[in-house]
């Protein structure tokens, strides 16, 4: 496990102060956070603790506000209220330079890969290192040939982006954010588009690199059988609350209706089929008088 | 009715004031961003090679319409000069007739329209797609600012391209007048020369040609990169961001030459 960013400031000092949790105890904590988008509210008392060296997902419908978690995770969105903690430090305290300290600890894999796609796979996983390291040429390449190992790539190096398969720039995507051997890697649907063996091998990497490495996984995801198979803890998040948690024992054998309903893929329950609207017999029969 | 009278222009009095709020707070935005350019100048300049890149993408690359055009307008500037200038019995006043136009205005002017069309607009769309393809978030995770990476290299590459284009539009175009005035019209090559010579001069006519064109760089370079930073993350939002910049480009290339023509040449004859 890396050591927390090191407090640039007084300010960061008391970013950590204001941190409840024990650093040594969970990678990351959120504590009743809520988040809004203008009026429009996104998340509403969110209480979660990722402990370290352990998967995490957080699944939820599309636009439940799951991937709003990793960005307020990677302080790119500040909380309305609440805390969040990642590794000892409140992430909305900290001072753009402190910020951008603790990011290096960060791997993140985007839902697309996000690939820069003026490079190739080669140049992409060179990148961070390039950016936040002085290493020679030459260890930057072998580093570089055993994270494309890691991910079955090592062939593809001299490949460029748009050359690659959906999985295969996943794949890359995954070599990139353990680059810099970070202490927590975020993942974004990483198993949306994927055609099952792809889902498979990805799937097996988040789960093999994060014990290999003794990092901390956080999968924000809403494929739950690839999930179960992985993960060693679940929330479930609707309509920006926790409605569920749990191992995925404890969820397999859940008779929670929400659970029940996104396990089983049922369309209607407690997420309803209908978007609000007024009556249908009403708003058909409104110009008849 | 009053009811409905007052209701409606309450929502009129609402439409302009989000519009004057929202047209301020971008303001307030684009010079901020400004400001954060320029805070990552230093930065941009110690990663020479981005750059250096950038002034491939944005000069080099311009080169084949910046100096195609520019043959085009001087040809037809020393047409069109002739034709007049012969009426008055001073078609020997040719070349300065050409020079001066190009050095001072036409150059300029073209090459930063020109310029916003085809780099400009280049630039927004690019820095627009890598922001719906989230790799400006990518960077951001990775404690890469995409301001001093991707933004400031790219203006930077635009406000050094553009004098240089302007420089080669004004003189492929003194050549294209040259080649109509002198080879094909049959005007004395001397007194095209010779006129061109002593009619131009450094200060007032080339160096403030030159200013001219840095400032469109800026304005232009500007323009392109805040458009495509604030795009919105979608194929409509990168094309009407791709649109703004042309059309805005345009607007204040005119708008800036005016303003700079009172000061620059107030006191010079064609005013």
């Amino acid at each position: 496990m890396s050591i927390p960013a090191k407090p640039s400031s007084s300010r960061a000092a008391e970013a950590i102060a204001a941190c409840r949790v024990d650093p040594t105890a969970a990678a990351v904590e959120l504590t009743d956070v809520s988040f809004a988008y203008d009026v429009r509210p996104i998340l509403s008392g969110i209480t979660m603790t990722i402990p370290r060296g352990k998967i995490v997902a957080i699944m939820g419908a599309s636009g439940s506000g799951k991937t709003t978690i990793l960005r307020l995770i990677g302080g790119q969105l500040r909380p309305k209220s609440g805390g969040v903690c990642v590794g000892g430090l409140s992430v909305p305290d900290l001072e753009p330079e402190a910020l951008y300290a603790l990011r290096r600890k960060f791997g993140m894999l985007f839902q697309f890969g996000a690939l820069f796609t003026d490079m190739s796979v080669f140049e992409n996983i060179a990148f961070p290192m390039r950016e936040h390291t002085e290493l020679p040429e030459e260890l930057i390449r072998d580093l570089v040939l055993m994270k494309l190992h890691a991910v079955g790539l090592r062939g593809a190096a001299h490949l460029m982006p748009a050359e690659l398969s959906g999985g295969m720039a996943r794949r890359v995507a995954l070599a990139r954010a353990i680059a810099l051997d970070p202490m927590l890697v975020m993942y974004d649907e990483p198993f949306a588009g994927l055609d099952p063996i792809s889902l498979g091998v990805i799937g097996q990497l988040i789960r093999r690199l994060n014990d290999a490495l003794s990092i901390t996984s956080v999968v924000v995801t809403h494929d739950v059988y690839e999930s179960l198979k992985i993960v060693d803890y679940l929330y479930f998040v609707s309509e920006g609350r926790i409605v569920a948690a749990g191992t995925p024992e404890e969820v397999h054998a859940s008779s929670d209706l929400f659970v029940r309903q996104f396990i089983d893929g049922a369309p209607d329950g407690p997420v309803a089929f209908h978007y609000p609207a007024p009556a249908y017999r009403e708003e058909l029969f409104a110009d008849v008088g | 009715m009053s009811v409905e009278l007052t209701a409606g222009v309450a929502q009129w009095l609402r439409r302009i004031g989000g519009a004057v709020t929202g047209a301020a707070s971008k303001l307030g935005f684009a010079s901020r961003f400004l400001l954060a350019v320029l805070w990552h100048t230093p930065g941009a300049f110690r990663r020479m090679h981005l750059t250096l890149r950038e002034i491939y993408f944005s000069g080099v690359l311009s080169l084949v319409i910046i100096l195609m055009s520019g043959l085009f307008v001087g040809m037809v500037l020393s047409l069109q000069g002739y034709e007049t200038l012969k009426r008055y019995g001073a078609d020997e006043q040719l070349g300065i007739l050409v020079a001066l136009s190009l050095v001072r205005e036409l150059g300029p002017v073209m090459s930063g329209l020109l310029f916003a069309s085809r780099a400009g607009s280049a630039i927004t769309a690019e820095i627009g797609l890598m922001k719906t393809t989230e790799q400006l978030a990518a960077m951001e995770m990775m404690a890469v600012d995409p301001l001093a990476r991707v933004v400031a290299p790219r203006f930077w590459g635009g406000v050094i391209s553009m004098p240089l284009l302007a420089a080669l539009f004004s003189a492929f175009g003194i050549f294209g007048g040259y080649v109509v005035g002198v080879r094909l019209i049959g005007i004395d090559a001397g007194a095209f020369w010779g006129q061109m010579k002593a009619g131009v001069d450094v200060w007032p006519d080339v160096t403030n040609g030159i200013i001219k064109s840095f400032v469109f760089g800026i304005a232009v370079s500007l323009i392109a990169v805040f458009e495509g930073y604030d795009a919105k993350p979608t194929a409509e939002g990168v094309s009407s961001a791709t649109t703004r910049t042309v059309v805005m480009s345009s607007l204040m290339i005119l708008a800036l030459d005016f303003v700079m023509t009172v000061f620059m040449f107030r006191g010079a004859s064609v005013i």
